[in-house]
């Protein structure tokens, strides 16, 4: 079944559960591994319990068009209450698991949840903490019963208990009408952004949304029933619905569930994936450990390692984009593979990967080559929740660590004057949940929509690049472009780099602040027998300067590259005293830097850098983690860059 | 003290039940030294009985009297409303008592399952050849074990740690892997001692769920042994004080807390303010 099964009559998720149920019912659809052992529920047992669970649903006084908030770590059974409420005619509503108390309240007050399906005990706590806020709130059922046998059971069920309900109740002709009667532009689920500058808004995707961005996407990589995923990420994130849910109905792929988030790797090995997808700071998080264990392993090992990655390094991008590669480097990768890579890809358990994803944040080049060397297609794609996650994609055999990719099936791109770039497609959302002012703003009446991002698209490839976020980019005095998070993100790769802050609006040229990373220069540091006290003495240490001087001096000659961000070197910098904290208020609670405050903190800094003096003395006010206030003094180092020429400007508007 | 008959009820609602252990005027002395002297005092089925007091106060010899490790000299334990003859330890372990030891006394260089499985070790009726062969009998128990040992994995969320070594384990985690070896044993008596030692708060708050989930699921009665009076107060539902091997106070924690002997002794706080 090379285009999925037949589709005639889909509307609705519930719908492709039943035709899979009908034509590949005895496949595997979900496995969850649960007191050490793997099991495995088929598409027809699968339907079955989602059935119940929905006529027990009905029971309780589902009624049409009802939110319902599900909230837990990715098991089937959670899966399966998403598709129950999408039968009864309600819509799910997947709420981050990890949701402080008021969180899940202003969830669940905003879409006036009746009902939610949640795990277990600690989801029903947060969930009574806030009960009083929460008058429509009528019915919880609960999946895990442990440590709930006291709780009074009034408002409270367990999953099972809901499903004998609706195992005995006698309502099958009003739950088949109920799902007979849903459309393919109802809504299908709906989906809390992350609200990073302002409150969450609840983005609502229809069943058209779904069904045809599962169709598209699943087309682009060829993925078929065959493939096996890990579900891990959260449900209330749109790519784990689009990945567990609707390219999982769509083509009646196998869902696994880890036992414990902790347990993940090791699940992750027994199962061996095909179809993967992690943020960067996984892939880094896999990267370190695996260098760790390397510098622990003997001698022998470890020359074999480093001799064999060089050459994967060297050969194995170009064998995965299918370009001609010398005989003797194709031998040499062969026996790398026997020896080093294959072992690694499995203990990884990345040995079966055929597709691997990685989006949300800039990926560094180094961190996406190691995993393309070693012969895993490890691709990148860019989208967000109002778009049902695809906007661009790399196809295989064209990926670049910095773009990415082209625009995804049946997605129209555009670039605006200012810029920003827009798109349309079948799954662009339909709108933000009683929200008509953000909904106008964000969509035109066309459909076009608006990222917020900044990007160009590569005239040579047709790939899109993306720089900053639009209200960050400004220009320079000279009118050329200014975007800082792309020269922080490459500043950033280095691992001795932790943050950076490049300066440059309305100015000649730009300068940065940069924070050392003290793991990695610690490290460095006790290698090299150079002795500190404190962050503040090895970050004004002239070695370290002269490293971080030699990465900036690095990123500069990578920006000269650039047609039309070339203006962006980096001229002056210095190595702050202190480390940027969201208890200073200088980064947010998700690690994001606050350019504005630090400008105004550090301004006396700022001066130095745009005036020409070589050291300055500097008084910083801290706060420390009990609350108490201190004062931190120093003398920082000014640093002159070493610029690269840029190639020939292009200025930035057209 | 309460002399309720037919057991009583918590202040969280719990029904407690009929006396399950009866400890009369129990003797222990190792040569000349009296370890505990002339002590009685019940545990009731479902409920947490702390035994508390200052370093040697005999807290553990009292443990390792109900463990059968110890024979006391004088007393009786009345265990179920029988009187219990001097017996070994194993045979108290068949009885449904299980301990866990201040000191870790785990198989350091066994995975975290194997250390549980071996809490089964009264469940193997199968001989040494029937095992060997695996067939028949030895495979379904060995099956029944580990079934009911991976419910206790999964209980005290350990899944993670499953095969590593306990050598390879930080301290806290050892004294869960301990308690899980003695849930295997389905005991209807568990008896702890000093689960927290040594323990940051976190690892002490976890711990102390795990102790309630242990008595709220399972319906196991517990008797622990613990320094940490937050602890005690919190989770018993009647305390034991001992000093100098007598016992000095009984009671809910209130009592306990206002009872002027024990602040004497054990809490060593000022009389008035």
């Amino acid at each position: 079944m090379s285009a999925g099964p037949n589709t005639s009559g889909v509307k609705t998720l519930p719908d492709l559960l039943s035709r899979n149920a009908k034509t590949i019912g005895s496949k595997t659809a979900y496995r969850e591994k649960e007191f050490g052992i793997w099991q495995t529920w088929t598409w027809s047992e699968a339907e079955a319990e989602v059935d119940s669970l929905a006529k027990g649903l009905l029971t309780l006084g589902v009624e049409v068009g009802d939110l319902i908030a599900v909230a837990g770590r990715n098991r089937p059974a959670l899966y399966w209450a998403m598709l129950a409420v999408q039968k009864t005619g309600g819509i799910p509503v997947p709420l981050y698991q990890d949701a402080a108390a008021e969180e899940i309240a202003y969830a669940l007050e905003n879409c006036n949840a009746r009902f939610a399906i949640v795990g277990d005990q600690e989801q029903v706590d947060k969930i009574a903490d806030v009960r009083d806020q929460l008058p429509n709130l009528k019915h919880v059922v609960y999946l895990d019963g442990r440590g709930l046998r006291k709780y009074d059971h009034s408002h409270l069920s367990s999953y099972a208990a809901v499903q004998d309900a609706g195992a005995k109740a006698n309502n099958d002709a009003e739950l088949k009408a109920r799902q007979d009667a849903q459309t393919y532009d109802a809504t299908c689920v709906m989906l809390y952004t992350s609200g990073t500058t302002s409150k969450p808004k609840g983005v609502v995707l229809s069943n058209r949304n779904i069904i045809e961005t599962a169709k598209n996407s699943c087309a682009f990589d060829d993925l078929k029933a065959n493939e096996e995923i890990l579900a891990y990420l959260p449900m209330a994130w749109v790519g784990d619905f689009i990945f567990s849910m609707g390219q999982s109905l769509w083509t009646g792929f196998c869902v696994n569930c880890p036992e414990s988030p902790d347990t993940m790797q090791a699940d992750m090995r027994e199962i061996g994936p095909t179809y993967f997808f992690a943020p960067p700071q996984v892939f880094e998080r896999q990267l370190t450990q695996v260098m760790i264990r390397m510098e622990d392993a003997g001698k022998f090992k470890r020359r074999m390692f480093h001799r064999f990655m060089d050459v994967a390094k060297r050969v194995g991008p170009k064998l995965l984009d299918g370009e001609p590669v010398a005989l003797m480097d194709r031998l040499s990768y062969m026996l790398g593979n026997y020896l080093v890579f294959a072992p690694l890809k499995d203990t990884l358990g990345l040995g079966r990967v055929r597709v691997g994803y990685t989006a949300g944040e800039a990926i560094g080049p180094e961190l996406f080559q190691f995993y393309r060397s070693l012969g895993i297609n490890l691709k990148q794609l860019y989208g967000q929740t109002e778009a049902t996650v695809f906007i661009t994609q790399q196809p295989n055999g064209e990926v670049r660590a910095d773009t990415v990719g082209v625009a995804s099936p049946e997605v129209e791109l555009k670039i605006s004057d200012s810029g920003e770039v827009f798109y349309r497609s079948p799954g662009v959302f339909v709108e933000y949940f009683n929200n008509p002012e953000s909904t106008a703003d964000t969509k035109d009446a066309e459909g076009w929509v608006a990222t917020g991002d900044a990007g160009f698209i590569e005239e040579k490839s047709g790939h899109l690049r993306i720089i900053d976020r639009v209200k960050d980019v400004g220009k320079m005095s000279d009118g050329s472009m200014f975007a800082p998070k792309y020269v922080e993100n490459k500043l950033k790769f280095y691992p001795d780099i932790l943050e950076a802050v490049v300066f440059g609006a309305g100015r000649d040229r730009c300068t940065a602040f940069i924070n050392i990373d003290l793991t990695a220069v610690g490290n460095w540091a006790e290698r090299n027998n150079i002795a500190y006290s404190s962050y503040q003495e090895l970050s004004q240490n002239q070695q370290v300067l002269d490293i971080i001087s030699q990465h900036v001096s690095e990123v500069n000659a990578t920006i000269a590259q650039d047609e039309m961000l070339s203006g962006c070197q980096v001229h002056r910098f210095l190595v702050l005293h202190k480390e940027l904290d969201a208890d200073d208020g200088e980064m947010t609670r998700t690690r994001k830097v606050r350019r504005g405050v630090i400008a105004e903190k550090f301004d006396d800094l700022l001066d130095a850098l745009y005036g020409d003096m070589s050291e300055i003395y500097t008084e910083t006010e801290v706060t420390y983690e009990d609350g108490r206030k201190g004062k931190i003094a120093a003398t920082l180092d000014i640093r002159d860059a070493e610029l690269s020429t840029p190639v020939a400007k292009k200025v930035a508007a057209e | 003290m309460s002399e309720v008959q037919t057991g009583y009820v918590t202040e969280d609602g719990r029904q407690i039940g009929d006396v399950m252990l009866d400890l009369r005027a129990i003797t222990l002395r190792f040569g000349g030294v009296e370890a505990i002297k002339n002590i009685s005092f019940d545990i009731r089925e479902g409920e947490i009985r702390a035994i508390i007091g200052p370093n040697g106060a005999g807290k553990s010899s009292m443990l390792n009297v109900i463990s059968g490790f110890y024979v006391p000299q004088e007393g009786e334990v009345w265990f179920h409303g029988k009187k219990r003859p001097p017996v070994k330890p194993f045979q108290v372990a068949r009885q449904g008592i299980a301990r866990t030891f201040q000191n870790i006394a785990l198989f350091e260089g066994m995975s975290v399952l194997d250390n549980i499985m071996t809490g089964r070790l009264n469940y193997t009726k199968s001989g040494m050849l029937a095992q060997a062969i695996w067939k028949g009998k030895a495979e379904r128990e060995e099956t029944e074990n580990r079934e009911r040992v991976e419910r206790v994995i999964d209980f005290l969320e350990i899944q993670a740690i499953r095969k590593t070594p306990v050598g390879r384990l930080p301290y806290g985690l050892k004294k869960r892997v301990e308690l899980a070896r003695a849930l295997a044993a389905e005991p209807k008596l568990l008896l702890l001692d000093e689960p927290m030692a040594g323990m940051n708060v976190e690892e002490k708050e976890d711990m102390s769920r795990f102790i309630l989930d242990v008595n709220d699921e399972f319906g196991t009665t517990i008797a622990l042994i613990e320094h940490d009076m937050g602890v005690v107060m919190d989770l018993s539902d009647r305390v034991v004080v001992m000093d100098y091997g007598k016992k000095i106070g009984d009671g809910t924690p209130d009592e306990v807390r206002n009872n002027q002997d024990v602040i004497d002794a054990y809490l060593g706080v000022a009389h008035d303010e």
